[in-house]
């Protein structure tokens, strides 16, 4: 089994990373998704077994960092002089980013990945089951329910 | 509103940032390079005998490559099978290198100082190319010769085969071996390379 040069990986899939780093991670968060996606499979690169599927994992090793990411800023201590809470609607548009990345955000994990990866990316079924580690059948469900949650926001 | 979510989607997909203000190459390499995860940097360096990939591990250089014949992917993807996957563009890691390359072909350096790390030149290969790393500039030297030197020497042919599978020319000078007698001998990247080569140092008029 021979992986190719890791920088092949690189060139292959850096720009659809970044942006599935600010879509599910936010914009503040996003830099530091990437980075760490990044180095993560570095480390983990060697002992890999198999050199199908790149891709999906390193998408899922993306995944993962976007909900530490997000954890740990749940954990973070608010300073009292912290300004108010923002609606999501206001934050968006200050950032200038869609609100729909906002509504993604607001998906469960892997609901969030399979929108992303399905609707953005056009990843077929096979590599989002190897993504998400579930079956095809599991991986249209969360492709199915996360378009259901967006069309639902996206009409109201 | 009639517009399908997934067209929506899309289209605010082609809105979101690419890596915004990001060098994505030099910035992982640097990062993967700080934490001991980097195991081969190469670089493509511009020289009068066309682009090389000149490659290196913590250790030292360890490939240089002439891209005519081999394009810069297939040594790349060689060197990731041979040595290891981690291998990332990361030009700065070879500043070194550049700098004395630069020198040697303008003229302005008889000898490299770049530590060398020989892991692509294995037993009597890595021996014969030794020797031949110590052949000066402007000196030449025979394929007999470094056999001899190489503790073989009857292996005059075996020199000859270890001198083509050079991983390191130009900083190893594998140029520098002739033919007994003076004819110039082969040469991994054309024999026109050597005859540069060797014009370069005022061997050949």
């Amino acid at each position: 089994m021979k992986l190719p040069p890791f920088q092949v990986l690189l060139d292959a899939h850096s720009a659809d990373l970044y942006r599935f780093c600010v879509a599910t991670a936010g914009s503040g968060e996003a830099d530091d998704c990437f980075q760490e996606t990044w180095i993560a499979a570095l480390r983990a690169y060697p002992k890999l077994r198999r050199a199908d599927n790149l891709r999906a994992w390193l998408f899922r090793i993306a995944q993962n960092k976007a909900i530490d990411l997000h954890r740990a800023r749940g954990r973070r201590p608010v300073p009292v002089e912290a300004v108010p809470e923002i609606s999501a609607a206001e934050a968006a548009g200050r950032d200038g980013e869609s609100q729909l990345w906002v509504a993604v955000r607001q998906l469960p994990p892997k609901q969030r990945t399979a929108v992303f990866c399905r609707a953005v990316l056009g990843m077929p079924y096979d590599e989002l089951a190897v993504l998400l580690e579930s079956s095809q059948d599991a991986a249209r469900r969360n492709v199915f329910e996360g378009l259901k949650k967006l069309r639902e926001e996206w009409t109201a | 509103m009639t517009k399908d979510i997934e067209i929506a989607l899309r289209e605010a997909a082609e809105a979101l940032p690419a890596a915004a203000g990001l060098d994505v190459g030099p910035l992982i390499a640097e990062r993967a390079a700080a934490e001991g995860l980097l195991d081969v940097a190469y670089a493509i360096v511009d020289s009068p005998l066309g682009p090389l990939v000149v490659a290196a591990t913590p250790r030292g250089l360890v490939r240089l490559a002439y891209t005519e014949s081999r394009g810069e992917d297939e040594v790349v993807a060689d060197l990731a099978a041979k040595l290891s996957p981690r291998i990332l563009e990361a030009p700065e890691r070879l500043d070194d290198a550049r700098r004395e390359l630069v020198e040697y072909f303008e003229g302005r350096r008889h000898g490299f100082d770049l530590p060398i790390d020989w892991s692509l030149a294995q037993g009597f290969t890595g021996e014969v190319l030794r020797q031949t790393a110590r052949i000066g500039f402007g000196e030449t030297s025979t394929y007999a010769d470094v056999a001899n030197r190489a503790g073989s020497p009857r292996a005059v042919r075996a020199a000859g085969n270890a001198l083509g599978a050079n991983p390191i020319p130009v900083v190893v000078p594998c140029h520098r071996v002739l033919r007994t007698g003076g004819a110039l001998g082969g040469y991994t990247g054309g024999v026109e390379r050597k005859e540069f080569l060797l014009r370069l140092e005022g061997v050949l008029a």
